[in-house]
């Protein structure tokens, strides 16, 4: 099953600036483990040092928070869509370094 | 279906309007989902705003424009040039005004028959109940995790709903918190970002319209609540693509365990929200990681004596092209694959923009083992600055 992942505007500096990227993959998780294969740097930006997924990342499978499904063992099915929505604080980008 | 706001009381609601409100607000009047009892629900509306930067500039624009009553500006910052490119409310005789006072007199020019407030003070957990009481709904424009948390609890604690918007480069979000109903903050990010992993430095930015976009569609939002009209946005998170130019829609959903607008809140009231988001002070804080430093003059009195410096420029390639020290140029985000670029039989000074990231890019090289690394203090600011003001700053 071809799954496509989307991947948030300050994630994808860790993913060689792609927007997306597409994997065979029969659940969430297996999808998110080929994008963290693929995109190493990713990794960490997405799980915990003991490979859960971080509490401020949120993945939706087409437009429902896996959270409420069957989490990162929810299957997929060809064509599906998975996003990560990122924390985004901005109201005026003010915080530069 | 609509949500209704809370009956908030007070002083007595306008059942009128004059005749000057009547023509002005013709296009609304003759609308039947707005009317005269639509215009007096947003004559007689109190809307407070946290932030009047890049997304309180439409928010105030419209909902002055549009006629609620009373608008709350509140933000303790001072207008800067490069707020112009995006804050459409002020001009370039406001820069060094306060914001919410510079904001209070164009909206009072743009419609003198409401009242408006400027609060010159940063939000806090001892003000933030105070301020937010007397108004029916908050729409929240500030751009730090902290404040967001803060709006979000305060809101729910007073039952007032959370009208959200925030940006990114070219990314924004908007919904609807705080209806009983509906989910709050906490529900679709129940922790934020530890400061530093989500890349805020080299990825900064935005596009100038973008916030203007996104404002408006919390104005928009804010005066569907008023009215009572449409489908709101509680229960959906929208995502806007400026660049793909697409709109997508996310379903959020309302987290039973919530710890603030759950079945048992376990939050009772405002806590330290900075420290809640892992970060301490004000501003963006500074850099945890503490490494040796130089000063600008301390380097310009070393180059000037011929030492030889390996410069090291961890910004962007898109920000060397603005100014730059005639560095080696390799981003933050490329150091680790690229270390063998480095000299490390000379002595490096490592710089940025503002010192933070070349901060971080000193403490990763010294744990990689190369022991002559400076950070330069203040980065290319302070250079330009104390060294050398013909160094653009930006």
């Amino acid at each position: 099953m071809s799954v496509k992942v989307m991947i948030p505007t300050p994630l994808r500096v860790y993913a060689g600036k792609r927007d997306s990227a597409n994997f065979t993959a029969a659940t969430v998780g297996e999808a998110l483990s080929g994008l963290t294969t693929q995109f190493a740097e990713l990794r960490r930006h997405l799980y915990t040092e003991d490979g859960k997924l971080r509490a401020f990342v949120n993945v939706y499978l087409n437009d429902e928070d896996i959270r409420y499904l069957r989490q990162e063992n929810t299957p997929t099915k060809d064509g599906d869509t998975i996003s990560i929505i990122p924390s985004i604080a901005g109201g005026s980008a003010e915080n530069r370094n | 279906m609509a949500p209704t706001l809370q009956p908030q009381t007070g002083t007595k609601p306008a059942t009128s309007l004059t005749n000057e409100e009547i023509l002005r607000y013709s296009r609304h009047l003759i609308m039947p989902e707005v009317g005269m009892e639509g215009q007096l629900k947003l004559k007689n509306a109190k809307v407070l705003l946290i932030g009047t930067g890049g997304l309180g500039a439409p928010l105030g624009l419209y909902l002055a424009a549009a006629g609620v009553g009373r608008l709350g500006l509140v933000d303790f910052d001072v207008v800067d040039f490069t707020n112009l490119q995006r804050q459409v409310t002020f001009g370039t005789s406001d820069v060094g005004k306060f914001k919410s006072e510079a904001a209070r007199e164009r909206l009072s020019n743009l419609n003198p028959n409401i009242q408006i407030e400027a609060f010159e003070t940063k939000l806090t957990s001892d003000n933030a109940l105070e301020l937010f009481k007397d108004f029916d709904i908050i729409v929240d424009g500030t751009d730090n995790f902290p404040t967001r948390y803060l709006v979000n609890d305060a809101c729910i604690l007073l039952g007032k709903p959370n009208v959200y918007g925030s940006i990114f480069r070219f990314e924004g979000q908007a919904t609807v918190f705080g209806i009983p109903e509906g989910p709050c903050y906490r529900c679709l990010y129940p922790e934020p970002p530890p400061p530093g992993l989500v890349p805020s430095c080299a990825e900064g930015g935005v596009l100038g319209v973008l916030p203007g976009i996104v404002g408006s569609i919390q104005a928009m939002e804010t005066i569907k609540l008023i009215l009572g009209a449409g489908d709101s946005l509680v229960g959906r998170l929208l995502l806007f693509d400026a660049l793909a130019m697409k709109f997508r829609e996310l379903k959020l959903r309302k987290n039973p365990s919530c710890p603030m607008c759950g079945e048992h809140r376990t939050i009772n009231k405002l806590i330290d929200y900075y420290e809640f988001c892992g970060v301490r002070g004000e501003e963006a804080p500074a850099s945890d990681v503490q490494v040796p430093e130089i000063t600008p003059r301390e380097l310009k009195s070393r180059l000037d004596r011929g030492d030889d410096l390996f410069i090291l420029d961890v910004r962007e390639p898109h920000e060397f092209q603005i100014c730059n020290l005639k560095g080696h140029l390799i981003p933050l985000g490329e150091l680790p694959r690229r270390v063998h670029e480095l000299d490390s039989s000379r002595e490096i000074v490592a710089h940025c923009r503002s010192g933070k990231r070349s901060a971080e890019a000193v403490d990763f090289l010294r744990k990689a083992g190369i022991r002559k690394i400076l950070n330069l203090k203040g980065g290319i600011l302070a250079w330009s600055d104390e060294v050398d003001p013909s160094v653009p700053k930006y």
